[in-house]
């Protein structure tokens, strides 16, 4: 159960992550204090999404600890909410919004027993929250991006965990959904819920976090975000000469999902 | 029907329903072509257990050359590993290395026993009455239909009971893992059932139906529902379906039951892939046909109304100018657009014109907000 008396959200301790002795993540070292967002960001390539499957056991380790609030993630699993990917799963397979959002309460039901009533109860909840309950019933594959990413965040709403792990909530969502994902966040935070995301857009880096971790294979920086979000340490992370263009408010286009793929939501510019 | 008949239909129905409830969650993971290396590479294993057992019907043959068909699936996974060689090339490599071998030993070592390599490829449905299974003296039926029946009760039964498990680590395998459902151990399992159903039905029905019945029925059914459970109980019935029409022709033709049966599997398909509501061709054809005249319809009521109240409306609006050089339609496909579109209400006539109703303004308005425009 949960430890009161740690303060770690999650703690890793020489973490390394290598693919055919490749290092993936070398050494890294991670401390989340409760109730903070947290953005990990780095470069393509940079070990992001590994960082979020090797705490959640997901690849193997070649070396590390991980501790969430206190204890092993095999112990505290049920404490653990985990938003991957979209573009992950198959969303041709045959099943409802409903139907996964459900699969949220899985892990508390464990092996054998079915989801019902109360499953079904706490799904509609969720979906309310993420403004999806009209979908409930809807084939998945009807759904555009900003949809399914509100439904994977509502299957992680009803896991009802201490600490989230998001990958990418942002990729490819419109403005909208990108604010009402915000909010919710915000509202995780405010219940003294930790959430882990990894992030791309430098631009809303600021405005959206309180914690940064900056990655490229090795930790660069870990911190509040204005004492770790510094062009010196964007440097380091990104390898090359991170350019902020200043924003001319009427004139700037707004940015593209091309740039926001490219992770600089079409403010900043990375030149090797 | 004789009894002999019934039996063979009985076996058949079973084989094709255990076959279903396996290869819908084969096809859903993409790995439909792995019932097909499981069905072949089982032979060796099958032949050595023969040996030892010497019965073909016996449960210790089924289970040991399952554990091929567990082993070939490793293999498998081992040389994709190594990334020396994609997946399906190292399963091209694994099964027929491992079917020869089983056609080698049966050639060298079991010619003259019930065990030929025809007998492999579609089985001898038609010899199955006459192997009877008797406990304590008694007849209580062909052994082949207590052998299907049961692989088909224990697919049910583990389907039934790990439904929830299945369906969580086939959507999302990532999930699966950090709730802690192993999702590792799910794929062996539902890999050790397919291999248990291919070698269960090899000797009845042969490996082109196993292969047929684990991949049909399920890619049929895919194409009918929205819904798991709907796509296992269709999965199972088309399955069945296929089955007695095989069985059906089979004996119209003279020809081979299972032979027929694996035939039917694709007729029954091709059927559903014609015909099935809302993904079926002829609905799919249909549907873009529709969508096709409705956007021309959609386009005429933005072009009145981009025009309206401009000074080249009167010119604009006129029947005659959307062939002309402008819109450049044939008169043709303009006399079809203004029909569809005054019958939706989007456009009237007006003498020679054509006048936007407050319809047609509504609809050319959400189309150039760029909504996707229904009338």
């Amino acid at each position: 159960m949960t430890d009161p008396t740690t303060t770690c959200a999650v703690e890793v301790t020489d973490l390394t992550v290598a693919y055919r002795e490749r290092p993936v993540l070398w050494d890294v070292d991670l401390s989340v204090p409760r109730g903070k967002l947290l953005a990990i960001m780095g470069p393509n390539g940079a070990g992001k999404t590994t960082l979020i499957k090797a705490i959640l056991g997901l690849v193997p380790t070649a070396a590390g600890r991980v501790l969430v609030h206190g204890e092993p993630y095999t112990a505290n699993r049920h404490l653990v909410g985990y938003v991957p990917q979209r573009g992950s799963v198959d969303w041709d397979f045959p099943t409802t919004v409903l139907d996964v959002v459900m699969m949220g309460r899985y892990g508390t039901l464990g092996w054998l027993r079915r989801p019902g009533r109360r499953e079904r109860d706490q799904a509609h909840v969720a979906l309310e929250k993420v403004g999806m309950d009209v979908f409930a019933d809807r084939q998945i594959s009807e759904l555009s991006g900003g949809q399914q990413q509100r439904v994977f965040l509502a299957r992680a709403l009803v896991q009802e965990a201490q600490v989230y792990f998001m990958d990418e909530p942002f990729q490819g969502v419109d403005a909208r959904t990108e604010r009402a994902i915000i909010e919710l966040l915000k509202e995780l935070r405010a219940q003294d819920r930790t959430v882990v995301v990894v992030h791309h857009d430098l631009q809303t880096v600021t405005e959206y976090f309180d914690w940064v971790t900056l990655l490229n294979v090795r930790r660069i920086a870990s911190g509040p975000v204005e004492e770790t979000f510094t062009e010196e340490n964007l440097r380091l992370a990104y390898g090359g000469r991170v350019e902020f263009l200043q924003r001319q408010a009427p004139a700037d286009p707004p940015p593209t999902p091309e740039d926001r793929d490219h992770g600089l939501g079409g403010y900043g510019k990375i030149r090797p | 029907m004789s009894p002999a008949q019934i039996e063979i239909l009985a076996i058949a129905v079973c084989t094709a329903v255990a076959c279903a409830l396996v290869g819908t969650f084969l096809v859903l993971r993409r790995l439909a072509m792995v019932s097909d290396a499981i069905s072949h590479s089982i032979l060796p294993g099958i032949v050595v257990a023969f040996f030892v057992t010497r019965d073909l019907s016996s449960p210790w043959l089924v289970v040991g050359a399952a554990a091929t068909g567990v082993l070939t699936v490793a293999l498998v996974e081992a040389l994709t590993r190594s990334r020396r060689l994609k997946e399906d090339a190292a399963m091209g490599l694994v099964f027929p290395a491992l079917f020869s071998l089983g056609v080698v030993l049966i050639t060298r070592y079991a010619g003259n026993v019930h065990l030929d390599v025809d007998a492999v490829l579609l089985g001898e449905l038609a010899y199955a009455p006459f192997n009877r299974l008797e406990i304590a003296g008694t007849d209580v039926g062909p052994r082949g239909l207590w052998l299907m029946g049961g692989i088909m009760l224990i697919n049910a039964l583990a389907v039934g009971l790990f439904f929830k498990e299945l369906k969580l680590a086939t959507f999302d395998a990532g999930l699966a893992a950090a709730l802690g459902f192993a999702p590792v151990a799910i794929h062996y399992g539902l890999m050790s059932l397919v291999s248990l159903t291919a070698v269960g039905a090899f000797d009845a029905v042969g490996l082109i139906l196993v292969v047929a019945l684990m991949i049909g029925p399920p890619a049929a059914a895919y194409l009918l529902t929205d819904r798991l459970t709907v796509m296992l109980v269709l999965s199972a019935s088309l399955g069945a379906v296929a089955a007695a029409l095989g069985f059906w022709l089979a004996t119209a033709v003279d020809g081979s039951i299972a032979g027929a049966m694996a035939v039917a599997v694709g007729v029954v398909f091709a059927v559903v892939f014609l015909a099935a509501p809302g993904r079926g061709l002829i609905a799919v054809m249909r549907r873009r046909r529709r969508q096709r005249w409705e956007f021309a319809a959609v386009m005429l009521a933005i072009h009145l109304w981009q025009h309206e109240g401009e000074p080249d409306e009167a010119e604009e609006s006129r029947v005659e100018h959307l062939h002309g050089k402008h819109v450049g339609w044939t008169p043709e496909f303009t006399r079809r657009t203004v029909a569809l579109a005054t019958r939706r209400g989007l456009v009237e006539p007006a003498g020679e014109r054509l006048r936007l109703t407050e319809l047609g303004r509504a609809a050319a308005g959400r189309a150039l907000s760029g909504a996707v425009v229904e009338v």
